[in-house]
């Protein structure tokens, strides 16, 4: 728990030291790039940018936990806790940006999860159970093959031919305004993202799954004569899960970070959009703000992996 | 074939006191950390808590007991692969117990260890040739141009084809891979060699072959060894001296004969009635029946005074208070025990 | 209808002609080659032998526990009258855990480490009793009581690794005796335990059997195991039983060499010590069996055989002794005499 809050410190700090060594104008930001000189003085005062480094860095972390007010050429700004800064370029606080952009990328990425687990780990389970058999070469086959391909040609097939034609096309609707429009619209962005990874958890499952099904402890279960249905999906598949939770916890973190191609793609403004607009136009207070949200993430899924891992393993509860 | 046949450099001299036996434990004791200790009241693991031994040139002893009981990890000590957390480990008088790892280089030579399972002991992408070779350049016990004959001559010492030089250790069965751990160990002409478990692993039949050879090893080559096994007939065929542990001490030390023959402490007895004897078919009288109650008390927290009056039958209240010290109770016998007896044979079930 | 009242004095395990073989990668290997017994109700049968001997493939055959796509198994297997060999996969889990369960080796990895004792135990009766859970948990307690475990209502919510290994090994018992079975078959149940811990193993199992009156059939590569538990026993060489008899007979007057030689590799605890005599070289491959008596590359005693007939032609295994039910496998003609005059004057 400890070293989580260090890893959180620690991004912050990175990414305000990026900040500085990164090429930048905020000024210019402001007020244009033919801007007078007095009015730059003016306004570079307003930011703090005279202020000593770690001076800034300070306000920059108490307004995390507390808020901060910001002016910026007579206009000033009350930026609520927690405050990431202030985006000069689109005019409004970081974190009403993440706020607006992160249920898209969760969205986008939870509904995913759940189609390339079940698709994976169902698909990984017949393969284990008939290992050797056509169909657990076939199967084996067509993941090498899906995963084979470079992930944006999937999407960009299903983006451009499958939605809006096969599926509805692609966009974002709040679930609490619409459920059945926010689940059409990113239906295609599900089954793009859902296939590609099934293919990889498919080979997990079914690699954790084939170990699983070796182990005395289910061939003690056969032998206390339980279905054989109780046998896998009781005894061996639950054995099984505990490597596949492990690298879910991972690939959920990569993901939600990283569904730049998703969302690119499929034209939603997540998190990743907002990532990739921020650093084409050079606007770091959202720059920091994605990798701080970003580290948070990660820390939290790790926490999280390893509490599910207590829950499935009571030998790591109690030892 | 002797190993004093071949030509080699110099033995680097190893410091000696006159007088002083080939290897003594005094005392030694080896506590791990434990889960769940804190800073000011750290919580250990006490493997190994006060044992003291001695070998001399040539002899062979026995350590047994059961899991747990501290003799694997006191192998470990005796060969320094662990540094102990107190007491001295000295070899010809001198103390190695806290040597740095370049001093204790030329006494690595001297003491050897085999494992239990020489396949994850063996590295499976060298050949045989290359693993004893290796121990031979390590150490430069020959010239390079005599390698190859020296590793074929050590394969036919341990009764393996010495044209199999070139095979790696998949290609060979359970005991032969034993037999490459010890040719291994016997590369650098040790003056003692630490086996533990080397037989557990093996079927009976290519066990007695290996006791066998281990027996030759020491009467040709006059290896003194520490000998580790749970199989109590294994331990009586082999070793001139056996030391019995329990919980990280030793309980009860002394010859062959009369440690097998009128053992005095509660727990040899135990142990040496729980272990099948098969001349007992053959017409030996039956032994005493005991049969133990519970486990092993935890070594992270051990019962005060005797260690073993939580599962004695013959416990009384001085034992929860005074620990007992081996002291001399029969002829060859050391008994760490205040109430140490011989066992009635007609006794059939007692604790 | 009854099975175990079916069969007219039949023992209540026969096994006839047990064969069972799987592909590897040097080709299929027959690992068990026409394996014949039978144990009665009340009686204990060790089968011992080496490691790929097929004393524990034989046995995962009889509970029809081998893996069915990988395996083939020839032969028959009855229980109380019942075939097991070809039977369907629902007439087996009828079988398995109620009328013959198993023990293996390594408690710590027969345990689910997931799941708690009681649930296991409970789980191996719920599996052939229409009970709520209960109940079962209630003849958890009881059965992990009856093995000798303190405290049984508290120890039911605990996991297996909570346990120390003879501990463990009491557990599975338990479980093995959830719906009272008929047969125990129990795989080196002591081998991966303590010398102390093992003795409190092995009077468990025969106290067991006492009261349950069941067949036990004892898997074991330790004679000294087969001496403490055994009624009689099956010596396995090579996929194949080499020498049968009550335990009396077979550890006292062994018939084949092959028992000769185990009894001259095992050291004794009592008496002088002497030379251990190990059999030479090395078990045959199963997929490279020598021709004739598959023992004879290692046998100190074909010479005594005319005509080379060890290598050329296999023994059967027959009567080769005057006491009754004794077989052998082997062409000597008289090994009672031999082990008597020559082996047993160097035994300890």
């Amino acid at each position: 728990m400890a070293s989580a809050v260090a890893v959180v410190v620690a991004t912050l700090l990175i990414s305000f030291v990026l900040f500085f060594v990164a090429p930048r104008d905020p000024v210019g930001a402001v007020c244009g790039a033919k801007c007078p000189p007095e009015r730059a003085a003016e306004i570079a005062a307003s930011l703090h940018l005279d202020d000593p480094v770690p001076s800034q860095f300070g306000q920059y972390a108490w307004g995390i936990v507390a808020g901060r007010t910001i002016t910026s050429g007579g206009t000033t700004v009350e930026c609520a806790v927690p405050c990431l800064g202030y985006s000069y370029k689109l005019g409004q606080p970081v974190t009403a940006l993440i706020a607006d952009a992160a249920p898209v990328t969760f969205s986008i990425v939870l509904g995913a999860a759940l189609v390339y687990l079940v698709v994976g780990v169902a698909n990984g389970v017949v393969a284990a159970r008939r290992r050797g058999s056509a169909l657990d070469r076939l199967t084996v086959g067509g993941t090498l093959v899906l995963s084979s391909v470079p992930y944006f040609v999937v999407a960009l097939v299903f983006a451009l031919y499958v939605a809006g034609r096969v599926l509805p096309p692609s966009q974002y609707t709040s679930p609490l305004a619409s459920p059945l429009g926010w689940a059409s619209g990113l239906l295609a962005a599900w089954i793009t993202l859902g296939l590609v990874n099934a293919a990889a958890y498919t080979r997990y499952s079914r690699a954790s799954m084939i170990e699983a099904l070796g182990e005395d402890f289910v061939r003690t279960a056969r032998g206390k004569g339980i279905s054989e249905r109780r046998v896998v999906y009781r005894h061996a598949l639950r054995a099984a899960l505990g490597p596949v939770t492990t690298i879910f916890g991972i690939d959920l973190a990569a993901q939600l970070t990283g569904a730049i191609f998703t969302e690119r793609i499929f034209g939603l403004p997540g998190l990743g959009t907002l990532t990739l607009n921020a650093f084409a136009q050079n606007d770091m207070p959202v720059i920091m703000g994605s990798v701080l949200v970003g580290a948070v993430l990660l820390v939290t899924l790790n926490l999280a992996v390893d509490l599910m891992y207590t829950v499935l393993d009571p030998r790591v509860r109690l030892g | 074939m002797t190993l004093s046949a071949t030509s080699h450099r110099a033995r680097p001299q190893v410091p000696a006191v006159p007088g002083e036996p080939l290897l003594a434990l005094r005392d030694v004791r080896m506590h791990f950390p434990a889960a769940g200790g804190t800073r000011a009241a750290p919580r250990t693991v006490k493997a190994v808590d006060g044992v003291s031994l001695t070998l001399h040139a040539g002899q062979t002893l026995g350590l047994v007991g059961e899991s747990g009981c501290g003799k694997s990890t006191t192998a470990r000590l005796i060969a320094r692969l662990l540094e102990p957390t107190g007491g001295q480990i000295l070899y010809r008088g001198v103390d190695i117990a806290h040597l740095s790892t370049r001093k204790l280089r030329p006494y690595r030579r001297e003491i050897q260890l085999i494992f239990q399972d020489p396949v994850s002991s063996l590295n499976p992408r060298h050949t045989v040739g290359t693993i004893i070779g290796t121990a031979l350049r390590t150490h430069r016990i020959v010239p390079p141009h005599r390698e190859v004959a020296r590793v074929q001559e050590l394969l036919e010492i341990v009764g393996l084809d010495p044209d199999h030089h070139g095979r790696y250790p998949h290609e060979f069965s359970g005991g032969q891979r034993q037999r490459i751990g010890i040719a291994r160990a016997l590369a650098v002409r040790p003056k003692v060699i630490v086996a533990d478990e080397p037989v557990s692993a093996l079927d009976v039949s290519i066990q007695a072959q290996v006791m066998n050879l281990l027996e030759k090893l020491r009467r040709e080559f006059g290896i003194a060894f520490v000998f580790i096994a749970h199989d109590l007939g294994v331990v009586r065929q082999f070793c001139d001296r056996v030391a019995v542990m329990y919980l990280g001490k030793v309980v009860e030390s002394g010859s062959r004969d009369a440690l097998y023959g009128t053992p005095m402490h509660p727990y040899a007895q135990a142990l040496l009635s729980a272990a099948p004897n098969l001349a007992t078919t053959r017409g030996a009288p039956p032994r005493a029946r005991i049969r133990l109650v519970g486990d092993v008390p935890s070594p992270v927290d051990p019962p005060t005074g005797c260690r073993f009056r939580t599962r004695c039958w013959r416990a009384e209240d001085r034992c929860a208070t005074t620990e007992p010290t081996l002291t001399p109770t029969a002829a060859g016998l050391n008994t760490a025990c205040h109430f140490p007896e011989r066992l009635d044979p007609s006794w059939l079930e007692v604790a | 209808m009854s099975y175990e009242t079916s069969a007219h004095d039949e023992p209540y395990l026969v096994v006839r002609d047990l064969r069972v073989s799987f592909p590897t990668a040097a080709g299929p290997v027959e690992a068990v080659r026409g394996l014949s017994y039978s144990v009665p109700l009340g009686r204990t049968l060790a089968i011992v032998g080496e490691s790929g001997s097929g004393k524990s493939v034989s046995s995962l055959a009889v509970m029809g526990l081998h893996d069915p796509r990988r395996t083939r198994v020839g032969g028959s297997v009855t229980l109380g009258g019942q075939e097991i060999v070809g039977a369907p996969e629902s007439a087996l889990r009828r079988v398995r855990g109620a009328r013959a369960a198993m023990i293996f080796q390594d408690p710590l990895s027969a345990l689910h480490p997931y799941f708690t004792v009681g649930d296991q135990i409970a789980e191996a009766y719920r599996a052939h009793h229409r009970v709520g859970r209960g109940p079962a948990r209630a003849r958890a307690a009881e059965l992990l009581d009856r093995v000798g475990i303190p405290r049984p209502r508290a120890r039911l919510d605990e996991y297996p690794h909570q346990f120390s290994g003879g501990m463990r090994q009491r557990v599975m018992i338990a479980m093995a005796l959830a719906n009272d079975p008929k047969l125990l078959i129990a795989d080196e149940p002591t081998t991966a335990l303590d010398v102390t811990v093992q003795a409190q193993i092995l009077d468990l199992i025969g106290d067991l059997q006492q009261e349950f009156g069941s067949a036990v059939v004892f898997i074991t590569h330790d004679l000294g195991v087969v001496s403490e538990v055994a009624d009689d026993v099956l010596v396995m060489y090579a996929g194949r039983a080499v020498e049968y008899g009550t335990a009396d007979q077979v550890l006292a007057r062994p018939l084949h060499p092959y028992a000769w030689g185990l009894l001259e590799s095992i050291p004794a605890l009592t008496g002088d010590p002497v030379p251990l005599r190990p059999i030479p070289g090395l078990p045959p491959r199963l997929t490279d069996l020598p021709g004739g008596c598959a023992f004879h590359p290692r046998c100190g005693q074909r010479e005594r055989v005319l005509h080379g007939r060890c290598a050329s032609e296999a023994p059967d295994l027959a009567p080769r002794s005057s006491e009754q039910g004794r077989l052998s496998r082997c062409h000597l003609s008289h090994p009672e005499l031999i082990f008597v005059q020559e082996i047993l004057p160097r035994l300890p």
